[in-house]
């Protein structure tokens, strides 16, 4: 599979990555072969196999609906590059 | 031997016995890293004070007769990747520089309850993603045995600690050999448990389905009681699996009578090194000659294991690193105008090349027109080799393999072919596609005087079994190899 140079700037929208045009086309060409390596896969007929999301019997885990103690405000955005009044501070959405 | 070479066991008689104070074990291994630490470069960061006030609680208890855990006063190293309150964690990523999580990861409570002595978080290739630590976006570590050679990876620091006597113990996380392969490349134990064994709770997370933590130890006994400490089923992980946890160390007797091996041959094909596969199969010989049966196996599909793997962890990694975005946490570019802008520029800035390239590739293989070709083609062939095993293990009780193709590679070797690096861990790979748990071993040294490993792979939660073996074969095996750093 020869990935594209269109492709691969989508591909980085989508991831939320800028890319800069050395990266690009490097990432293009290693894309590809990486790819390239994947199309082995279809030297297998899996037509009728089950795909595997989970190596183990992993079941939907339930709880009950309890009000516990967790982190506070100020423990919350501690970590927050900005922060104003305990909230995440992002630039502005909205023009 | 020094302090800093014994085993956790050993040391933990000697405390007992009083003959050595637990911050006398400490400030040894504390020695040790200030003599060798220029040359390894395993830690990202020390705890030193923290590390010597947690001794001398557990020489307190001593002096007032109480009893202590096998692992109290143990020095112990955690990769970067584990949540540690309050303590930077960064997973050898510039995104999460500064970062201090707001609360420890699971296996970090287990090991603070049993007052083990946290030396330090270890360095890592970014994110686990990597077979060699070189893809750390703080620095490179480098193999004890050969200081011109990579440690492995991802969990390189935490097992060059360990082979450098910089720690007694170390925690890792093995997503594709991220333990047994570093593991193998230092000469230590290394020990990826079945899938859903341990909590991942705060363990920060690379590809959720494979992902799993695991020790790293200078013996078997050692890795053995590790596990019996971080083992166990943990509401805050809801793929950890509720089941009574055995006494790991109870079988350790050299008792192997009787035991069926299977040796799976495509782990002896191309690209493996003549060296390892004679080394591994000397040990397979000595194992017949304490009492276990051999036959040679088949798992057909264990070639696309590696093709499967590179859809499937970088999928889950892209999914998993959308939540790096300049918001909560870590870097924030200040370059950019408006939300997208920051969100692009930050993780340009943030993420090194190979966090870079998986996010990319996971993304792609989940993207609309290209999820079924891929991505679900991949999920498909693991059923495959899930199956595989199954029917090994339906005549067998272990399987054993080279860990790795090669013995430790030099700086630099791989580094800028991200498929080379990726064939590294061919061996390893398909273990954690069908969650089972598996241990590295040295079982010998190439003309170069690097440690060769040993692979033992068992079935779902037979953990007990694959130390019982290594345990044996432990016991059976001189290395007459000497770590000169």
């Amino acid at each position: 599979m020869k990935l594209d140079q269109e492709t691969v700037e989508r591909v980085a929208h989508l991831a939320r990555l800028e890319i800069d045009e050395e990266e690009k086309e490097t990432f293009t060409h290693q894309l590809s072969d990486i790819l390239d390596h994947a199309e082995k896969l279809n030297e297998l007929d899996t037509e009728d196999v089950e795909p595997m999301a989970h190596a183990t019997d992993v079941n939907n885990v339930l709880r009950s609906d309890d009000v516990k103690e967790s982190l506070d405000q100020d423990e919350a955005v501690a970590n927050a590059p900005d922060e104003e009044e305990g909230m995440f501070k992002v630039p502005q959405i909205v023009e | 031997m020094e302090l800093y070479q014994l085993p956790a066991h050993e040391l933990h008689e000697k405390l007992l016995a009083g003959e050595v104070s637990a911050v006398e074990i400490t400030e040894a291994v504390y020695d040790r890293i200030e003599e060798v630490e220029d040359n390894v470069q395993a830690y990202l960061n020390l705890m030193k004070e923290e590390a010597i006030e947690q001794a001398k609680k557990v020489d307190q208890k001593l002096a007032d007769g109480e009893d202590i855990n096998p692992l109290a006063g143990i020095p112990v190293a955690l990769k970067d990747n584990l949540s540690t309150e309050g303590i930077e964690t960064t997973c050898a990523s510039k995104i999460l520089e500064g970062y201090q999580p707001p609360y420890n990861a699971t296996v970090v409570e287990k090991l603070a309850a049993e007052d083990v002595v946290m030396t330090g978080k270890t360095n890592m290739d970014e994110f686990a993603m990597g077979s060699s630590t070189e893809n750390s976006g703080i620095k490179n570590t480098y193999n004890p045995w050969d200081i011109n050679r990579v440690p492995g990876g991802s969990s390189g620091g935490s097992a060059a600690a360990v082979a450098a006597g910089e720690a007694t113990i170390a925690l890792g996380s093995d997503t594709g050999g991220s333990i047994r392969q570093p593991a193998a490349f230092c000469g230590v134990v290394g020990m990826k448990p079945t899938y859903g064994l341990v909590s991942r709770y705060g363990l920060v997370a690379f590809a959720s389905s494979l992902d799993q933590i695991g020790p790293f130890a200078k013996d078997v006994t050692d890795c053995a009681l590790a596990l019996n400490y971080i083992a166990g089923h943990d509401e805050m992980d809801s793929t950890s699996v509720d089941r009574e946890i055995p006494d790991y160390t109870a079988n350790l007797d050299g008792d192997i009578s009787g035991m069926k091996i299977g040796v799976p041959e495509e782990y002896f094909g191309e690209g493996i090194d003549d060296e390892v596969k004679e080394s591994v199969w000397n040990a397979i010989e000595q194992l017949e000659e304490l009492g276990a049966e051999y036959e040679e196996v088949s798992l057909p599909h264990t070639d696309y294991g590696l093709s499967a793997y590179y859809l499937i962890a970088p999928a889950e990694a892209s999914s998993n690193l959308a939540r790096y975005d300049g918001v909560r946490y870590g870097h924030r570019s200040n370059q950019a105008n408006g939300l997208i802008e920051m969100f692009k520029k930050t993780r340009q800035e943030g993420f090194g090349d190979e966090v870079k390239r998986r996010i990319m590739l996971g993304t792609y293989a989940l993207s609309s027109g290209y999820y079924d070709a891929y991505y679900k083609k991949a999920q498909k062939v693991r059923t495959l080799i899930k199956e595989d095993f199954d029917e090994a293990f339906a005549e067998y009780d272990i399987l054993i393999s080279p860990t790795t193709p090669t013995t430790a590679f030099e700086i630099g070797d791989k580094s800028n072919d991200p498929l080379q690096m990726y064939l590294s861990d061919i061996c390893t790979i398909p273990v954690n596609l069908a969650g089972l748990p598996a241990l590295s071993m040295p079982c010998g040294v190439d003309s170069n005087d690097l440690p060769i490993g040993l692979q033992i792979i068992g079935d779902h939660f037979a953990e007990e079994k694959i130390l019982q073996v290594a345990y044996a074969l432990e016991q059976a095996t001189d290395l007459d190899a000497e770590l000169e750093l």
